[in-house]
């Protein structure tokens, strides 16, 4: 049974003036310990795709299709008390701003101990050690418990951040741009964490990025978003190394290989589309190089290219009819 | 990309730059205590920026390198060490002088959002440096001047977009009438403070391609700052690499990044990603991060972190020289 299973979710945001299509038919499946990486632009959708899967979405959005199964539950239907529940000990979330996330004005060893009591019913006293263990885990010496989250590091944070989601010890974890404010090197540092607790305990996990380079890092699979539908995804190194939607290819062309040449890659012209009135046919017609009538005219359908490998792109089809 | 320049005749030398601030202390200390501590942001910088060259002054947070350009524009004034314009000494600029090198000398900022003012037109936003300077005798001159800064930068039909506010306007349109404002003035050097991190990748490309296409017509020289190596290596001739306010090692963009001297650009290099799957587990990264200004460790201020640190790096620091032909390094064991 698969840990989780989402199909065709479609959320919208209600305005004044029409339902913003935020995202669309979106397909993912998650396994023990896998790693899936949604990546895209901003305003691509990836942000409110993994946000409808615990349901943390603001209230003039309407998910409007879709079913999510985690090990085989529907939680589509559940109450706002079983979505609680879900929440901590299901799915939890790491957010991209940890100075935001944390309270201020409480220590931060205690905002884990207050998860800890409500979700596991731990005593003050159980909940303390498992808060210190933890931090252990995350690698920050557990006296720092009492200190204030202004005392720590913007990764000294991000850990924290993970500490906490980790506390309920979670099937899956959402990383929301984990490491976008991040040095570098604590980048790395804080990804390789990640990684290394992700296979300690065997949780899926989907990471929410406009940052290829960190799917690399840290992902066995890769769904690529634009206009808020997954144009392609596959394994990692599939789409890396054979990179099949005209978004991806120039995604990946953009990236600067210090491996290969030297060289300032094409921009893609144009801009992403408004959502409240997409265009028709294929999404990402506007600003394809590749563009033909049938784009223009016609959404393309996904394609299998090779086993978990998929894409969307009326070349492709064409391509495989031929065949 | 060009490499030819011209050597005994740099753009901008730095000599000995530093820029310390006193450390903000609280009320309750600043009674007990007189001592003021510095943040010794910039802490002794050489180096030159030849003409029509895009030279990167790449580091962590807190490495110095956006004090670095600051400094060199006069927006903040250096405590000590001296930077020479055309072969003159900015500690010599009168008022007028000065006001002149804020006609030669542009900065672009990291937010195209925030450095733009949103009750400012398009036109009058790109205008206001001119009337700042008188620079224009009348209106159409005016708009001349701005339809072509618009062109420059690459935002076809100007005349169109004169009367649209900045929220009207696309992240990637934004940073082009940041550029758009500072090349009005026709400047010979511009400092771009990590001009695209905030945009998506798709469009980043394309703000990258003006500004080489700018240096490579107008002979513009930039200090391009950014944390992001594998950027510097994509766009810029050199790159001078920064660790708490000092340059720990400088060479072409190719030297510094497929043969690094210092462990600490080696460290950087090697957190670079490349577009394969690569499993970070087991790879050997830098502990902590980068320390307080205010306390810079003694000796070899890389010293704490290094894996390769031995007993002379805590106690004596390092000389920054020439290692290999233009390829330069602070480090006892390079």
């Amino acid at each position: 049974m698969r840990l989780l299973e989402v199909d065709n979710l479609t959320t919208y945001y209600k305005l004044k003036d029409g339902y913003v299509r935020a995202c669309e038919n979106i397909s993912l499946h998650l396994e023990r310990g896998e790693a899936i990486g949604l990546v895209g632009e901003s305003a691509s959708g990836k942000t409110t795709a993994a946000l409808s899967l615990i349901k943390l979405l603001p209230d003039n959005a309407h998910v409007m299709a879709g079913s999510i199964k985690i090990e085989g539950r529907d939680i589509a239907g559940a109450t706002e008390e079983e979505l609680r529940h879900i929440r901590w000990k299901d799915i939890a979330i790491i957010f991209q701003g940890a100075m935001n996330a944390l309270n201020p004005v409480r220590r931060v060893g205690d905002q884990i101990v207050e998860a800890l009591r409500i979700h596991e019913k731990l005593s003050e006293k159980d909940a303390g050690r498992r808060t210190a263990e933890l931090f252990e885990q995350v690698e920050i010496d557990s006296d720092r418990v009492r200190e204030y989250p202004h005392e720590f590091s913007g990764g000294m944070r991000q850990r924290v951040m993970i500490a906490m989601a980790i506390a309920c010890n979670p099937k899956i974890i959402i990383g929301d741009e984990p490491t976008t404010a991040l040095d570098v090197m604590v980048q790395a540092q804080v990804l390789q964490l990640l990684e290394t607790l992700r296979r300690e305990r065997e949780m899926g996990m989907i990471l929410i990025t406009h940052d290829l380079s960190v799917v690399g890092e840290t992902c066995d699979r890769v769904a690529v978003m634009y206009a808020g539908q997954i144009v392609e995804d596959g394994p990692t190194e599939k789409v890396f190394e054979a990179p099949s939607h005209p978004y991806t290819r120039a995604l990946i062309t953009a990236f600067p290989n210090i491996e290969g040449e030297r060289y300032l890659a094409a921009s893609i012209p144009g801009d992403p589309p408004n959502l409240l009135s997409p265009p028709g046919g294929c999404r990402f017609h506007e600003r394809c190089s590749e563009v033909s009538e049938l784009c223009r005219n016609e959404a393309p359908e996904i394609t299998d290219l090779s086993p978990g490998h998929r894409a969307m792109c009326h070349l492709l089809q064409r391509k495989v009819k031929v065949k | 990309m060009k490499n030819e320049h011209t050597e005994n005749n740099p753009l901008i030398s730095v000599r000995g730059l530093e820029v310390y601030f006193a450390a903000r202390s609280g009320f309750f200390s600043s009674l007990v205590s007189r001592k003021t501590s510095m943040v010794r942001a910039v802490d002794g910088l050489d180096f030159e920026l030849g003409r029509g060259e895009i030279l990167c002054l790449a580091g962590e947070s807190g490495s110095g390198k956006t004090t670095t350009g600051k400094a060199i524009l006069r927006l903040l004034e250096p405590t000590g060490g001296e930077v020479f314009f055309k072969g003159e000494d900015m500690n010599t600029f009168n008022r007028s002088r000065l006001r002149r090198f804020r006609q030669e000398a542009q900065i672009i900022f990291q937010d195209p959002f925030e450095s733009l003012n949103p009750r400012q037109t398009v036109f009058s936003t790109v205008a206001e440096p001119l009337e700042v300077n008188h620079l224009t005798r009348d209106r159409s001159e005016k708009e001349e001047r701005v339809a072509e800064a618009l062109v420059d930068a690459g935002l076809n039909n100007p005349r169109e977009l004169f009367m649209r506010y900045p929220h009207e306007l696309s992240g990637g349109q934004r940073q082009r009438l940041a550029i758009a404002g500072a090349l009005v003035l026709k400047p010979d050097f511009i400092v771009a403070d990590e001009p695209v991190s905030m945009l998506d990748l798709s469009i980043r490309a394309g703000i990258l391609k003006l500004m080489v296409d700018l240096r490579d017509d107008k002979g513009i020289s930039y200090l391009f700052i950014t944390h992001d190596l594998s950027l510097a290596w994509l766009i810029s001739d050199r790159i001078a690499v920064m660790y708490l306010g000092k340059i720990v090692e400088l060479g072409s963009a190719d030297d510094v990044i497929k043969t690094p001297l210092h462990p600490y650009t080696k460290a950087l290099v090697s957190v670079i990603p490349v577009p394969k799957r690569v499993s970070l587990i087991g790879k050997t990264l830098l502990e902590g991060e980068t320390p307080d200004p205010v306390n810079i460790p003694s000796g070899c201020r890389f010293h704490p972190r290094c894996p390769e640190a031995q007993p002379r790096c805590s106690l004596e620091e390092p000389v920054y020289r020439e290692v290999n032909l233009k390829h330069f390094g602070a480090c006892h064991f390079i």
